[in-house]
């Protein structure tokens, strides 16, 4: 027996229809937050650069420090990396004269873990060492069942999961918002020691109602701002004038949101926050890979029942002929 | 048309094993140990110029991506004979089983290097650490799967070698099953090679980044597949002083056209449907490079448009390259070129990355030219013209 390529061909094709008629049916939506998601609120208007995050963050989580002037005397990290996992970046334009001016000014923004709602780590992630927590919505890291694939390092958006290259035994780096200090009552250690408020902890949706009470200030208008913990309120506030907020919480929208939102006064691509789309790239990535092997892989069974049925008409004459000439 | 066609045996090409060549080839593996030695102990960086921005450097994308793909050749015959029934290319089931074999096996072997904590690797096969969303999983369970049907599929090899006849009855019982599995299992992953890259999103340009990276994927593979059986025929000719099967090579080349223009329909019409058609003709990088690998694409189809070309081994040989050189090509283009994870990183393999790389090619053909002059991988061609008549 033999099929012609015509045949296949044209059962290649049918087979292909039936895959993108199939595949609305089994498209996998963006995941959404949980009730109780944990998060972080950096409001760049707030930040003055002084950097006690990322000072307390390399105490919290038994960081070394990292050089970046001659001298070597102090932690001086400029980006987040194998011993970083929170920094906070500066934007200058022109003569940098103004604070939270897109031209001739400046603006500070906080680098670290977005916590995706729907993360792309934790759907690249073979060996589920990234896990996103059903109740908090933290996304977090195991070293012990991490293979150093570095999927994670390569997919994730944001450019937030690091990898150490000096070592012969590395770890994936990441802010987990120092959930290992939740069970004696601390929280995120940037949002413990930020004197002015600039990055706060709590529950999500008080954080993201503060974002839009924030957002819909008049500017200069004087604003009580919380400090350390939105949901507990266990540092006092400040009072400050508030800023020129741009219409938007980043993190609100962007691939089907973050866990940690931020708000600007200067554009969130100037501060190096990507414009992305709603629907979350681990949606479409798994999407793809449940239309093709979705149904308890129905598909490459059954492409493997023709391919074995053709293969037994067509190898068995072979087999003859092998034998025959012994 | 069937695959009952016979052919003079396979037989052992014997002669000696340690020439100049293998000589060279044997110290080229010593240097990439040596560098893998200090890789083991220092860490990654030690050795390779990947970082954060990069994270993938060659040894995932060349000897992973790349080197899976130039190892298509025992899945393009396999499906061409057994699948198509085309039997009068048996003959180079073998040797292209062969290459694909070890092209594989270095594969599996390579993934280990890169991997910054190999010691759990078995974590992605175990229940309770492996994660079946991931496009990684299905990419290392289909890969490690094949490379066990493959080693099964040229068992036979080996069974005659040892005289073992009993056992290689048995195989051929169950051959016909190993022959699917072994069309099935490259299918998924030379697919799922290219949707590894659709959860990188924006961060991979529009001319690579599309739902249609599988089946982009897997075409070439399966064009390369040609490609690297004509390739090695012309090598493994030369080398081994051996009169090329022109017949089937220039048959085998015509299949190989039909599958790249198809490539190239589906290709184009991807760019064109999803608009991105301008893309090409902007000023940078991804623009140049991808007019390189079109051309690269391209050029086989000129060289071989004509009947007559593809009776010319010379021609044959420099389309095969061309088409490698296109797979190589687009590969690094949506995995390195095409992507972009923000400013400030670049990163280009350093020195000993390349060397290691280079090892792993040359312990390649060193197996190679190992096995076939010990076991019967070649077909006896001393016999071909006189004893070539069916029985």
């Amino acid at each position: 027996m033999s099929i012609s390529r015509r045949d296949f061909l044209k059962g290649a094709l049918a087979g292909g229809t039936l895959l993108v008629a199939g595949a609305p049916a089994e498209a996998r939506e963006n995941l959404t937050m949980p009730d109780e998601a944990l998060g972080l609120l950096f409001d760049s208007t707030l930040c003055i650069g002084c950097k006690a995050c990322v000072s307390a963050c390399k105490d919290a989580n038994n960081m070394p420090p990292e050089f970046s002037t001659p001298e070597q005397l102090w932690d001086t990290p400029l980006d987040i990396s194998g011993k970083t996992l929170n920094v906070i970046k500066v934007y200058q334009d022109g003569t940098c004269e103004h604070k939270d001016v897109e031209k001739d000014g400046f603006a500070f923004m906080k680098v670290s873990c977005l916590h995706c709602v729907d993360p792309s780590c934790v759907s690249a992630c073979p060996v589920s060492a990234m896990t996103k927590d059903p109740v908090t919505g933290i996304v977090g890291y195991d070293k012990d069942a991490c293979i150093g694939c570095r999927y994670c390092v390569a997919a994730c958006p944001f450019g937030v999961p690091r990898f150490q290259y000096d070592t012969p035994v590395p770890q994936i780096s990441k802010c987990q918002l120092c959930k290992h200090r939740m069970g004696d009552g601390h929280y995120a250690a940037c949002a413990e020691v930020c004197p002015t408020g600039a990055t706060l902890y709590g529950k999500v949706k008080d954080l993201h109602a503060e974002a839009k009470r924030r957002v819909a200030l008049k500017p200069g208008a004087q604003t009580v701002f919380p400090r350390g913990n939105i949901t507990t309120h266990d540092q006092s506030p400040h009072t400050a004038k508030a800023a020129a907020y741009l219409p938007q919480i980043y993190g609100e929208k962007e691939l089907g949101g973050t866990q940690m939102l931020k708000l600007s006064a200067v554009p969130f691509e100037k501060l190096g926050q990507p414009k992305l789309p709603e629907r979350s790239y681990a949606a479409t990535s798994e999407t793809m890979q449940h239309t093709l092997y979705g149904n308890a892989l129905a598909i490459p069974i059954a492409f493997l029942g023709v391919l074995t049925y053709v293969a037994k008409r067509n190898v068995k004459h072979d087999d003859d002929a092998g034998d025959d000439k012994k | 048309m069937s695959a009952s066609h016979h052919h003079p045996a396979p037989a052992p090409l014997g002669g000696p094993l340690w020439t100049p060549t293998t000589k060279i080839l044997a110290a080229l593996v010593a240097i990439a140990g040596v560098i893998l030695l200090v890789r083991f102990i220092f860490g990654l960086g030690a050795v390779t110029n990947i970082n954060d921005g990069y994270t993938w450097g060659i040894w995932v994308v060349y000897d992973v991506v790349i080197g899976s793909a130039f190892a298509c050749g025992g899945y393009s015959v396999a499906l061409l004979v057994y699948i198509f029934n085309k039997g009068e290319y048996h003959p180079m089931v073998r040797p292209a089983l062969l290459a694909s074999l070890f092209g594989y096996t270095l594969a599996g072997v390579g993934v280990i290097f890169d991997l910054g904590r190999y010691w759990n690797f078995w974590h992605i096969f175990w229940p309770g650490y492996a994660q079946p969303n991931s496009v990684m999983f299905e990419v290392a369970l289909c890969i490690s799967a094949y490379i066990i049907v493959m080693w099964l599929e040229f068992s036979p090899a080996f069974l005659e070698k040892f005289g073992k006849e009993n056992a290689r009855k048995k195989l051929n019982k169950a051959l016909f099953f190993i022959i699917a599995l072994g069309t099935v299992l490259p299918s998924m992953h030379q697919s799922s090679l290219g949707s590894l890259l659709v959860v990188f999103g924006y961060q991979i340009h529009p001319l690579w980044q599309t739902m249609l990276l599988p089946l982009l994927y897997l075409m070439t593979a399966l064009t390369i597949g040609f490609a690297i059986v004509i390739f090695e025929a012309c090598l493994s000719s030369a080398g081994f002083k051996r009169p090329l099967e022109m017949h089937l090579l220039g048959k085998l080349s015509k299949v190989m056209l039909g599958m790249l223009v198809a490539y190239m329909v589906v290709r184009f019409g991807d760019l064109a449907v999803r608009g991105t058609l301008s893309s090409m003709f902007e000023l940078n990088i991804e623009a140049f490079m991808f007019w390189i690998e079109t051309a690269l694409f391209v050029a086989p189809l000129v060289i071989l448009a004509k009947p007559q070309a593809r009776k010319h081994p010379a021609k044959l040989f420099v389309a095969a390259c061309s088409l490698m050189l296109a797979g190589f090509i687009l590969r690094i283009n949506s995995y390195l070129v095409g992507y972009e994870t923000g400013p400030g990183w670049n990163y280009f393999p350093s020195v000993s990355e390349i060397m290691v790389s280079i090892g792993m090619i040359a312990l390649e053909v060193l197996g190679y030219i190992v096995l076939v002059r010990y076991l019967p991988i070649l077909s006896g061609n001393n016999e071909s013209t006189a004893a070539a008549t069916n029985k």
